[in-house]
């Protein structure tokens, strides 16, 4: 049978069949054309046209590399939540391996052992940094894993409360995520003041009461500062029976306070920290919690048992928690997950081991600290804007309105946040240290 | 097919754990130089300490004891694993897309373009009004969807506590609506497979929020039905959700918008090429009528005279993503599109048609549900579909989705894609018919030639071992 293609380019190039082998297979169905397998009444049919236009892989890669060509091209100085660090050549190399980029859902456990042992990997891995026994293997980012935190919590405590406290100082973003997470609940959501930039924990523990389901808590904060009261808040959380949900992230786990010891029940975060780079937005959230939720967990987990040889082996475990078994009783409707961008964290962590992880870590703190100091000898800036410790990201004063220098800094070449008419916030990691005396440079053309 | 599955390992495990390659603890205090109070930092951190050649030949070996689509045919039934075109990775990696969301729309005007392009490409396949890109995955896209829903009858002071779902529908859609906070009305399937009106009529009333339906159906039939159904829950004030995971079957030949669906989601790891990752991500837009336009997620994208900018629809229901969804998944997305165009569209659904049927011709097993389109669900019969699959794995190829819908006994939903040739079709044809020859010793004695024979996965789920931190000390 010929294998000759479509002279005319006129199908799909993804789709292998010759006319020939399309005539062949036709005849074999026992239909002349391809339209007579389709059911579709006339008067659903679409008759017109899409007016997409097809391109060559060619014309369409010069197309979208010019189209992306239009960004600016900035050295970006931000944080908030979406955090850059270096990835490791071989973090891309081995992750686009299409072993692991073409496999789906690991459904027949046989035939994937790899990608099953890649995410037990990567809970494995969170436990030990979290102190938390359980940590599923993806939610899609921090805004939803939080989300999930806290129906968590309103399932396990349905008995009492219903309100969520988080801090008045979270991500705009994140916030609007819990508020539709919990929507379709009973819960409502409460905010606790701050007080410079950590936790104001008597003002927490008058607000906590019975009515408290959960306390939200960020560490780092998304303003960069350390939180230094995490033990006593635990202490808050305990005494009215609330959960205490840890925000987070990958990388400063590695040496802030570790979650369990500070009493912590779910820790939330950005596990993406590590393993992607900037990405607009896109993310990997962290979930980890305590083994008494373990039936209340949302989304996959990995479990180790042995196969028929008697050899260790993985499988998707727990599975009736999950909406395919459980349904409208599931504990989250979540299905596809970060699957690929877990094994990607879990790989980078692999490459950077404990003194890489802390390494970096500490760089975080040195390199927010360093240039808060430079930019905060600048007439007309003061920083940082808390006394607390920071890590990677911090407040800066402005004399003159903080939007305007962001954009005048923008035409220098550099992204800086704007928090509001007099802060600016700064955001420094290994990935644009070096580009730090530029920035200064920048500014003092500004100011 | 001969296929052995690659196999490290030793008499107690497979690969072993990167814990059991090695294991380092650092004292922050006395081993690291950190820059904080003690008080403020944990004590230690233990992980794996390997190089980098180590790490590699670690992952490697993994992937080798991996199926992917590129391995083999991968016909799980609802899930579309078709090939994953290798171009739209180097699009992805464009630096130029790397990106950080905090940015000003006037220094993203690339990303934005290519974002506003997408909108209007999904928009006009989906026959649907405005776009929005931000739910990260299918199952976020009908939460999303559902908001959307509850949003609109709440603005029109309309109190209405349920969704209604059928029962052959994908587990996602029950849960979602759930989570929006609806009680589920789950709708028992006709006789014929298909949508029972007089089913609907009795299920229907001034408490139905929507109905969500995805057409073909999960044993794909197309709904005929489909204007009387609008009909019939547009009547009764409720909104038609279309769940997009079927959307493969129809690209170009039916619009979800023309069958009178207002709200749908698109699978773009399903219909639209994008890598599924062992599990995501993916991204589920959603698409949505004029009318509810105004309730989508903030921000979405216009073009302002010749210039893209985000901006919050009037009446948003807010965000179900930090940022703006899976930008990686989406940028491949419109990639494939782009790269097909209408013809390429058309034609991807024509041969994933053909490949379904013509797989089908050559079963020697029962298909209760016909005229199917991109998939179908055979019967194992007597068998167990869970044995046949895992014989299935020993001839070369990925078994289909098993048991499921519920309502086909021992069902095996098989949905080749366009992407298999009429060689792979047979080679498939070869393994589920070896499979139902086999007898039942066979059967249960597979798989062998994979990586790990069959594992007990009722033990794994009593006995839960979920980090290695966990595992029993007789296997350390």
């Amino acid at each position: 049978m010929s294998r000759r293609r479509h002279e005319d380019a006129d199908g799909s190039p993804y789709a292998p069949h010759s006319p020939d082998e399309t005539a062949a297979m036709l005849d074999e169905v026992g239909v002349e054309s391809e339209a007579e397998l389709f059911d579709v009444p006339d008067d659903v049919r679409f008759e017109g046209e899409l007016g997409i236009e097809p391109r060559n892989e060619r014309e369409l890669r010069s197309e979208i590399a010019a189209t992306l060509a239009k960004n600016d091209d900035l050295t970006e100085f931000l944080g908030r939540d979406h955090h850059t660090h270096y990835v490791p050549s071989v973090v891309d190399g081995l992750s686009e391996r299409a072993e692991f980029l073409t496999s789906y859902t690991q459904y027949q456990p046989e035939v994937t052992q790899g990608f099953l042992q890649a995410l037990f990997e990567y809970q494995s891995l969170l436990v030990e940094l979290t102190g938390l026994p359980v940590a599923n293997c993806s939610m899609y980012d921090a805004a939803t894993a939080l989300g999930e935190a806290a129906r968590l919590a309103g399932r396990v405590r349905a008995a009492s409360g219903t309100t969520v406290l988080v801090p008045e100082i979270l991500h705009e973003n994140k916030r609007a995520v819990l508020e539709n997470y919990v929507d379709g609940s009973d819960l409502s959501i409460d905010t606790y003041p701050m007080d410079d930039g950590n936790v104001d924990v008597d003002a927490l523990a008058e607000r906590a009461d019975e009515e408290t389901v959960m306390i939200h808590v960020e560490n780092p904060t998304v303003r960069g500062t350390i939180e230094e009261h995490l033990s006593a808040i635990g202490r808050v959380a305990d005494d009215v029976e609330a959960l205490f949900c840890l925000g987070t992230d990958v990388v400063a786990l590695g040496l802030l306070e570790e979650p369990a010891g500070v009493g912590a029940d779910v820790v939330v975060g950005e596990a993406d920290a590590l393993g992607l780079p900037t990405a607009y937005g896109m993310g990997l959230g962290l979930f980890a919690t305590r083994e008494s939720f373990l039936r209340q967990v949302p989304g996959r987990l990995v479990g180790a048992s042995e196969d028929e040889t008697g050899r260790r082996a993985y499988t998707l475990t727990l599975q009736t928690r999950e909406q395919h078994i459980r349904k409208e009783r599931a504990t989250s409707n979540i299905c596809t997950n970060q699957a690929w961008v877990a094994l990607r964290t879990a790989m980078h962590l692999s490459l950077l081991g404990p003194d890489g992880l802390v390494d970096l870590a500490s760089e975080c703190v040195r390199e927010a600290e360093a240039l808060s100091d430079r930019l905060s000898a600048l007439e007309g800036l003061s920083a940082p804007v808390h006394d607390r410790h920071h890590f990677r990201e911090f407040l800066v004063r402005t004399d003159r309105p903080a939007p305007a220098i962001a954009g005048e800094l923008e035409t220098e070449g550099f992204a800086v946040h704007a928090v509001d008419e007099h802060r600016l916030q700064v955001c420094v990691t290994e990935v644009n240290a070096g580009k730090t005396d530029e920035l200064v440079a920048a500014f003092e053309e500004v100011l | 097919m001969n296929h052995d599955q690659a196999r490290y390992g030793d008499d107690e495990r497979y690969e072993s754990l990167l814990s059991e390659k090695d294991s380092t603890e650092i004292d922050i205090e006395t081993d690291a130089d950190s820059p904080l109070p003690d008080d403020l930092t944990r004590d230690s951190v233990e992980l794996p300490s390997l190089s980098e050649p180590e790490v590699t030949r670690h992952y490697t070996r993994l992937s080798q004891m991996n199926w992917s689509v590129e391995t083999g045919p991968y016909p799980l039934g609802s899930c579309t694993m078709k090939y994953n075109p290798t171009f739209a990775e180097d699009v992805a990696a464009d630096p130029n897309g790397a990106v950080h969301p905090d940015r000003s729309e006037e220094s993203l005007q690339g990303t934005l373009e290519v974002l506003y392009h997408l909108q209007d490409y999904l928009a006009r396949i989906g026959g649907m009004d405005a776009v929005t890109l931000q739910p990260p995955a299918g199952a976020a896209g009908e939460f999303t969807g559902i908001l959307v829903a509850k949003a609109y009858h709440e603005s029109r002071d309309d109190d209405r506590s349920e969704v209604i779902v059928p029962a052959s529908a994908h587990g996602t859609n029950f849960a979602s609506a759930a989570m929006a906070g609806y009680d589920v009305v789950e709708l028992p399937s006709g006789d014929d497979g298909r949508v029972d009106l007089e089913a609907l009529e009795a299920a229907v009333s001034e408490d139905t929020a929507a109905l969500m339906l995805t057409n073909p159906n999960t044993v794909g039939l197309f709904e005929r039905d489909i204007e009387e159904i609008a009909e019939i829950v547009h009547d009764a004030g409720g909104l038609l959700y279309y769940d997009g995971a079927n959307l493969n079957a129809l690209l170009g030949r039916a619009r979800p918008g023309d069958m009178g669906f207002d709200v749908m989601h698109y699978n773009v790891h399903k219909t639209f090429a994008t890598p599924h990752g062992g599990g995501g991500p993916g991204a589920g837009p959603v698409g949505v009528t004029e009318e509810l336009a105004q309730f989508l997620p903030s921000p979405r994208v216009r073009e302002r005279s010749g210039a893209y900018e985000l901006y919050d629809p009037e009446r948003t229901i807010g965000k179900v993503h930090g940022y703006q969804g899976n930008w990686l998944v989406l940028v491949k997305a419109y990639a494939y599109i782009a790269r097909l165009g209408d013809a390429g569209l058309e034609d991807a659904s024509a041969k994933a048609v053909l490949n379904a049927n013509y797989l089908a011709e050559r079963l020697d097993c029962e298909i209760p549900y016909e005229p199917f389109h991109h998939e179908f669900a055979a019967t194992a019969g007597e068998r167990d579909a869970a044995d046949v699959a895992k014989h299935m794995l020993d001839h070369g190829v990925h078994p289909p989705t098993t048991k499921w819908p519920e309502f086909v006994p021992e069902a095996m939903l098989t949905e080749p894609t366009e992407a298999e040739t009429i060689d792979s079709l047979n080679d498939l044809a070869d393994a589920f018919n070896a499979a139902f020859a086999a007898d039942s010793e066979a059967l249960e004695s597979a798989p062998s030639k994979t990586t790990a024979r069959r594992i007990d996965q009722a033990d794994a789920a009593r006995n839960p071992q979920l980090s290695w931190q966990a595992l029993e000390p007789s296997e350390e």
